[in-house]
Formats: structure tokens, sequence, C-alpha cells
């Protein structure tokens, strides 16, 4: 069941990446996360966001949503975009893949969000935008008797 | 993101403060090429990532950016302190086969 529930929206803005990582990592704070998690959390929703700045707008103006949702001790996340949408996204998951290779970028966003969430998944439709969705279960907190 | 850089025994020491992002990361790439630009007599470069409070892959991308920079000047590159986030992701983008950790 569903005891906590987020929804953010803001402009593609660069500066909004930040803000939106540290609103996410706050929100799960009741979770009691570790900082390796909560770390983990930040830098995967960074990627995210990253991602719609950089290639679902390709720095026009859009609309980045993120819905948050507390279930037991798991975070669920929504990242969705209404930009230009992935071709292939096999392809685009896969490490060191990038479409901007002249950017210094390093093709690693997708792979970090894979490795630093438990469950991730990427829905994407060309030119309606994609949805990332990524889970993170935090351990049950024990009880000092 | 402060970028501050000294050199001492032919080494240029640059250190990195502050979270490196897509927003941050276009003033660290300039500030740092400036800095690696105005002392080539040096024989090495160490980027201190102590004060690197997050890093996401944004900080792959610039370190393989200044990698190739210094390469391309014969100089050896080396990263240190990451903190336990940074180093995590710097051991999965294999980058520490690039540029070593120095203590």
């Amino acid at each position: 069941m569903t005891t906590n529930y987020l929804k953010l929206q803001f402009y593609s803005l660069p500066r909004n990446q930040a803000f939106a990582r540290d609103a996410v990592a706050a929100f799960c704070l009741e979770l009691n996360p570790t900082l390796a998690d909560l770390s983990d959390v930040k830098t995967a929703v960074s990627e995210a966001v990253t991602n719609c700045t950089v290639h679902a707008y390709k720095g026009n103006l859009g609309i980045v949503t993120i819905e948050c949702e507390i279930e037991d001790n798991s975070l669920h996340i929504k990242v969705s975009d209404t930009g230009r949408g992935i071709a292939d996204v096999t392809k685009a998951i896969q490490p060191f893949y990038t479409s901007a290779p002249s950017d210094e970028r390093s093709g690693m966003g997708f792979t970090i969000m894979q490795t630093f969430m438990d469950e991730f998944n990427v829905n994407s439709i060309q030119g309606e935008g994609t949805v990332v969705y990524m889970t993170k279960c935090f351990k049950a907190e024990v009880e000092n008797a | 993101m402060k970028v501050t850089g000294f050199v001492k025994d032919k080494t240029l020491y640059i250190a990195l403060s502050g979270e490196m992002d897509e927003c941050s990361s276009q003033e660290a790439r300039t500030k740092c090429d400036k800095l690696i630009e105005d002392n080539l007599s040096v024989s090495k470069i160490i980027i201190n990532l102590a004060e690197v409070a997050f890093m996401d892959s944004t900080g792959i991308g610039f370190l393989i950016g200044r990698y190739k920079k210094a390469s391309r000047l014969a100089l050896p590159l080396y990263i240190t302190k990451p903190n336990f986030a940074a180093d995590k992701i710097l051991n999965l983008s294999g980058i520490y086969s690039l540029i070593p950790k120095a203590e």
C-alpha cells in the first residue's frame, strides 16, 4: 500500500537538477535510508533528470515530472518528459553508449540508474516522450529493545 | 563549482569543490583547462575530489575530457580522495584504468 506520495513538476533547466535530486532525497528520509542508499537515489534521479534536459528536450524548455511513492520499505520513482523520445532503448541503455560523444558525455547514465537502483525500466515513444521507472528497496528498520 | 590549483614539485594539484552535475560541469571544465594551460611546465596533474559532495555521470565525462587534454600534452593524470559515492561511480565506469588513483 502506498503510504506517501510526491509529485514535482519543473522546467528542464540545468539549475533544477540539484533541486530535483535533493527533493527526492528529502522525501525518502522517512524510510531511514543509509547515507550510501541516499546517495544512490540522488545520483539515479540526477541521471534521469539530466537526460530530460540534455536529450529529451535538447536544451529547449520542457516540463519534467517526477512522481515518488513510498510503499512499505520501498521508494518508487517515475521520471517523465514529453520530449523527443528514444529511438532504440536497448541501445541507449548500453554502458558507454552516447548519442553525443563530442560533448564529453560518458554514456553511463542509464547504467548508473540500473546499477544503483533495485528495479529499473524505461518506456519511450519517439516524438511523445520517455518515462523512467526506478525502485529502491531500503532495509527494514531494526528496532532496538 | 569551485576549482583551485597550485603547483608543487612539478605537480599541478587541482582541487574541485561542490556538486558536479550537468549544470556545474561547464564552468569546471573551463577553469580546469585554464589551470592546465597556465601550467604547462609541470610533469603530472592530480585532481583532488575530496570536497566534491555530489557527482553523477557528468563527472566521468568531465574526467575523460581532462584525461584527453592531459594526454595530448603528454602529462599523466591522477585522481585523489574521491568520497565513497564518487568512488562507486568511478569504479563502475572503469575510469581508474585510464586515470589511476594517487594517494
